[in-house]
């Protein structure tokens, strides 16, 4: 499950502290002025082929294993009780766990793994120590996927061309006929969101769930997610600004990738779109894009470490994690009543959070927090009434916000329908594919694409 | 017994050639037809990677010069005689491809002791897989025991291997100077068409897919699986 896994922040996830780009050497950097694949440049990779130098291996993430049930039934009668014992689903031989997937989940060996958050190197010793210490505590989820980055560095880094961005819908593809395991992409994803299959000797990755969005489904994660906090949509973008846009510097990152979304509703978008060959049904899609409001409408929305420079396309509202209590000598006060809370005094860092979101640019998260705040406070104001909703209005036009808009936002956060959610219009692939193969070609046989188990070697 | 030598000349020189060629091209190219997926390098670096760095590089190295060597010899004979004609060049390409044979010996040591030793990448490695590092073993050993002990061969390459080669490849193999050759050569020779044997169905298919397109292409690939515009005239018509 290497393509999605929901990760405990503050935490290291898998492979272990992969964020840490100095160990990695995943994405771009700017070296004057120009985007540099930060180690897995065309020189670099052709000299290092026989030994990818920077690639995490096995021990990075975790060893894979399964017990060995068999023993409960089989032990012999004896005074203790029978356990199924660890067996590596690599080797199949005996192993002690050290690691796995979930193995930091909800802070669990924090002085191990929470501490060790790259993230949190932009805090002073006494914040981090205040972050740990036990009433402070706090951690979030994040739910990570493949980004479908703009400017992906793993299609870039491929020496078999085998990566490759979908024209029609941007989704990024491995071609799993053409990887010859020269294991670049592993490397070059700064996400570690490729990965390396060790049985069949190719690399894969997230291909959300493509056949599925061809025909207008969401992705079988977006689907079954109970907190049902995902959503997907349609974003129109200029890509002659890709690699202007991608080479701003760390703060402006974020409101440069905004600037290179474009408005579905300007005519001038419509009639270029048109041209391109953009589907109507897409466009209409565009138009009734839910990511479009949250990153561009709300701008509540930000993209994970755009500092990698990949511009990843997909977007996370950072969590508001205001103060609920403090401790009073031997009491604990509630202060649950501050409904406009001081976010430099909340759990969560703000420069924490602007390390993982912002490129290090703090105004934008306070900017999402101060208006989820407002928007808290109002829908009180409304619903409850313990908060005085001309106060709760005039806090929701200091954070750029408007009655209105707090009760869209409201809406699709809270309310919303399966149908709100996903808004994906459906290829055309049905008449595409015509184009490109008889579809008779394979009657009476097993049919298309893959009829040979992905086994390694021949 | 004579009448058997000369028989087992014919079979490895005369014959034995013409399948292992046939076979090679037929295979890699039915392979890649229908089998495009089973094309790669099976890199285990993922499972254990320091070892991998000592066995790899010096083995990859090493046998790309000494390969590139054997090419020159055999397709530019006279300017191999020509350059040897100067006793200090001699020595400087005898003794670097010695080297550079040393290499690839010393890593395909660790390698195997790699495969060998490493439970996770024994795990990985398959029949073939000894196969193949049995048959790279038996060519590099006689390799460097060619070099070491009948001296200059890439003079006598050139003079003596570089006709009968040719030979084969005009469909009338010439053996008067095969025959003649010590028996470690000829086993050089055997082990070297047996590898081309084995090379379509194993994994040294990786040699033939190193990136070419690569080097010239733009930085980022994206595909389209269908003509925009056409879809959008259907679009309209309906």
């Amino acid at each position: 499950m290497w393509w999605n896994n929901v990760e405990t922040k503050p935490g290291t996830g898998f492979p272990t502290r992969w964020e840490d780009q100095d160990q990695y050497k995943g994405g771009w950097e700017l070296v004057d002025g120009e985007l540099k694949l930060k180690s897995t440049s065309k020189r670099k990779t052709i000299t290092n082929i026989f030994h990818n130098t920077d690639m995490p291996t096995l021990d990075d993430y975790y060893e894979p294993w399964t017990y060995k049930y068999k023993e409960l039934f089989d032990a012999p009668a004896g005074d203790d009780q029978p356990t199924a014992k660890p067996v590596s689903m690599v080797t199949g031989e005996y192993m002690n766990i050290e690691a796995g997937p979930n193995w930091d989940d909800d802070l669990s060996g924090s002085p191990l793994y929470a501490e060790n958050d790259i993230n949190l190197d932009v805090l002073s010793e006494e914040q981090r120590d205040q972050l740990f210490a036990i009433e402070r505590l706090m951690m979030f989820y994040f739910p990570r996927i493949c980004n479908h980055c703009v400017n992906p560095s793993c299609v870039a880094s491929c020496p078999s061309g085998a990566l490759y961005k979908r024209g029609e819908d941007g989704i990024v593809l491995l071609d799993q006929e053409r990887c010859r395991a020269w294991r670049s992409c592993i490397t070059a994803c700064p996400y570690k969101k490729t990965y390396y299959n060790w049985n069949t000797g190719k690399s894969e990755k997230c291909i959300l769930c493509f056949p599925r969005v061809e025909t207008g489904q969401a992705p079988a994660c977006f689907h079954s997610c109970v907190g049902r906090i995902r959503y997907l949509g349609v974003l129109l973008y200029d890509a002659e600004k890709i690699e202007e846009t991608a080479k701003r510097p760390d703060h402006e990152l974020v409101d440069a990738q905004r600037e290179m979304i474009l408005d579905p509703f300007d005519e001038n978008v419509i009639r270029e779109a048109t041209k391109n060959g953009i589907a109507d049904s897409t466009i209409k899609a565009a138009q009734e894009s839910p990511v479009y409001k949250f990153v561009k409408d709300w701008g509540i929305a930000l993209p994970p470490h755009v500092e990698y420079r990949t511009l990843p396309m997909l977007f996370y509202v950072p969590p508001m994690l205001p103060v609920m209590s403090a401790q009073e000598g031997e009491s604990v006060r509630n202060i649950n009543d501050e409904y406009f809370p001081d976010f430099d005094k909340a759990r969560a860092p703000i420069k924490y959070l602007a390390s993982m979101f912002g490129g290090g640019n703090e105004s934008h998260l306070r900017y999402v927090l101060k208006k989820q705040s407002a928007i808290r406070a109002y829908r009180r104001a409304v619903t409850v009434g313990d908060i005085d909703l001309l106060e709760a209005e005039k806090a929701l036009l200091e954070s750029d916000c408007n009655p209105t808009e707090a009760d869209n936002i409201y809406k699709l956060t809270s309310l919303c329908t399966f149908d709100d959610r996903f808004v994906i219009p459906a290829a055309h692939r049905e008449e595409a594919i015509e184009m490109m193969k008889d579809p008779l070609e394979h009657k009476q046989t097993a049919g298309f694409g893959f009829r040979d188990a992905p086994a390694r070697g021949m | 017994m004579d009448q058997f030598k000369q028989f087992l000349d014919t079979f490895f020189f005369g014959m034995f050639p013409y399948v292992t060629i046939f076979t090679f091209f037929l295979v890699t190219i039915q392979r890649y037809r229908s089998k495009a997926f089973t094309y790669s390098s099976l890199s285990s670096q993922f499972l254990e990677n320091r070892q991998h760095f000592w066995g790899l590089v010096p083995f990859h190295y090493g046998i790309i010069a000494v390969l590139t060597a054997h090419f020159i010899w055999f397709l530019l004979p006279e300017t191999v005689l020509w350059w040897n004609q100067v006793p200090a060049r001699l020595y400087i390409m005898e003794v670097s491809m010695f080297i550079f044979g040393l290499m690839t010996f010393i890593g395909l040591i660790n390698i195997v002791l790699r495969r060998h030793s490493n439970p996770k990448a024994k795990i990985v490695t398959s029949k073939a897989d000894w196969w193949v590092l049995g048959f790279l073993a038996v060519q590099v050993i006689t390799g460097l025991y060619t070099a070491y002990f009948y001296r200059w061969g890439s003079s006598w390459f050139a003079s003596s291997l570089t006709p009968y080669l040719w030979s084969v490849i005009k469909l009338s193999p010439d053996l008067t100077y095969i025959t003649a050759m010590p028996f470690m050569v000829k086993a050089h020779i055997v082990s070297a068409y047996s590898i081309i044997l084995l090379f379509p169905f194993t994994r040294l298919v990786h040699a033939l897919v190193v990136p070419n397109p690569y080097l010239w292409r733009k930085t980022q690939v994206v595909r389209w699986n269908w003509d925009r515009k056409k879809i959008r005239t259907t679009e309209k018509n309906s």
